[in-house]
């Protein structure tokens, strides 16, 4: 939980108590944690899923660049800077990256 | 003229019991409290619940009273997360044992919230009116951070506490929170009662939002601070939700649909009971939740007033308690002409009268 910045190899993690969902009956994703409901865009979506405790930053950033045919330092700016958001209030944990 | 349905609501808070340990002087619940044999049972939560998933609904809180003292509660909260919803159990902690809780966790439970009363054992355990009270909490925030499950401490302050914000956060932080509500009392039901011992100073209130920001700086990007705010010496009153039946559905231990925890202190609303209609009919044709949706009951100032939809007139409940007509202005707002006398009442009502508390209970105060 430190407050250090967020590189490439940082591995962040939906942790217990926070939920990506798409809800069938309002056809929609939504991020919830205590109080809290977010209704993620696209591309938000899109890192969301890619969050699963494995990943590192780099490789979503990666997958993206190819997926949506982007510039992939770019990208990783992006995510990082959501990353970052989301670990300020507590709704992505930030793991160890496996060996 | 036929109106739009509205939007699903987003939030069910299930009271399951009135039940509780604790005698919290400003509990929400009403001052009539429903007894047990008037609960509903655990087949019609289970049908309440599958209809709030299907109406749309996307979180449930199951509170009370205290709702671990209801022997389904494990088997409601899987069926909670069988349906998709995230889930919150509304806790005192006192009441029952640790392990009825690894049960809740192991259905699914998403988050709980853990009430306290102070930071001093004795002081907190005269606050809820019960001896080991501060003790027993203590013990489950133990096992709450061994379950490993996500934990927000509630505080409600008042003029006896609300010196003491700095110590409770440190104390959630110590007990491994990642969310803290500090949350001023607000005046219906018990609150009312006993505002002669709750009403903080105006002193008091301006100190303790200087601590709540520092205590936001001091925790910032470990720790999610909120506040429900104090109202009676503010310039516009708190927003009623997200607006009346926009967003929240309140069913009561014997099955009684409110569109917030203090509406049946608003006389004339009538409300449905999911004994006898299904909640998506409640939602939409309700009349206690149609009475104040959208704007158009809104008499002047708030009719003309550019922010009528970020505060939505303010509290019904109070408006109701003050004017006498859940329709008008909230006195907390200073464009209402009652805004006068409802300072004049937190001036009053906070001065120190050395009064014992009326204690929630089943007889009345
Ligand atoms: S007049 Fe009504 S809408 Fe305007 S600020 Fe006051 S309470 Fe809110
Ligand atoms: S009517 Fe008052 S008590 Fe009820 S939700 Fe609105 S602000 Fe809260």
């Amino acid at each position: 939980m430190s407050a250090a910045p967020i590189t490439g190899g940082d591995v962040p993690a939906l942790p217990r108590g926070v939920r990506l969902q798409f809800n069938q009956v309002r056809g929609q994703w939504f991020l919830q944690g205590p109080e809290r409901v977010f209704e993620p865009d696209e591309i938000a979506v899109e890192i969301l899923k890619r969050i699963d405790g494995v990943r590192t930053v780099d490789a979503i950033a990666r997958e993206l660049a190819v997926e949506f045919a982007a510039p992939e330092a770019e990208i990783a700016v992006d995510v990082a800077a959501f990353v970052a958001e989301l670990l300020a209030i507590r709704m992505l944990e930030r793991r160890e990256a496996g060996p | 003229m036929k109106t739009p349905p509205p939007a699903p609501p987003v939030a069910l808070l299930a009271e399951l019991t009135h039940r509780c340990v604790l005698k919290c002087p400003y509990c929400s619940n009403p001052l009539e409290l429903e007894r047990r044999s008037a609960e509903l049972d655990t087949a019609t939560w289970l049908r309440v619940i599958d209809e709030a998933a299907a109406l749309g609904v996307l979180q449930i809180s199951f509170s009370g009273g205290e709702p671990m003292l209801r022997p389904d509660i494990a088997a409601l909260v899987a069926r909670a997360v069988e349906r998709g919803l995230y889930t919150n159990l509304i806790t005192s902690g006192v009441g029952f044992s640790p392990e009825a809780l690894e049960r809740v966790a192991q259905a699914g439970l998403d988050h709980v919230q853990l009430s306290v009363q102070g930071v001093e054992d004795a002081a907190a355990d005269h606050v809820a009116g019960h001896g080991g009270s501060a003790a027993q909490k203590r013990r489950l925030a133990a096992e709450i951070a061994r379950l490993g499950l996500r934990l927000t401490v509630n505080a409600v302050v008042h003029r006896g506490n609300v010196d003491q914000i700095p110590a409770l956060v440190r104390m959630a932080e110590d007990w491994g929170a990642a969310r803290v509500e500090i949350a001023h009392v607000q005046y219906y039901g018990w609150a009312v009662a006993n505002r002669g011992r709750l009403m903080p100073t105006r002193v008091q209130v301006d100190q303790a939002i200087a601590d709540l920001a520092s205590e936001r700086a001091r925790t910032a990007g470990r720790l999610v601070i909120d506040a429900v705010t104090p109202d009676y010496y503010a310039s516009y009153p708190k927003p009623c939700m997200g607006g009346w039946g926009a967003q929240n559905i309140n069913v009561t231990p014997s099955g009684r649909a409110l569109p917030c925890h203090a509406a049946e202190t608003i006389p004339h609303l009538v409300f449905d009971n999911v004994r006898d209609r299904p909640l998506a009919e409640i939602w939409r044709d309700s009349a206690a939740f149609n009475a104040y949706r959208g704007t158009d009951w809104m008499a002047e100032p708030c009719r003309s007033c550019e922010r009528r939809e970020r505060d939505f007139g303010g509290c019904r409940c109070q408006a109701l308690l003050f004017a006498g007509n859940a329709a008008a202005t909230d006195p907390a707002c200073s464009l209402s002409p009652l805004h006068d006398t409802l300072l004049a009442v937190a001036q009053r009502d906070s001065a120190p009268d050395g009064g014992a508390y009326a204690y929630r209970g089943y007889a009345r105060p």
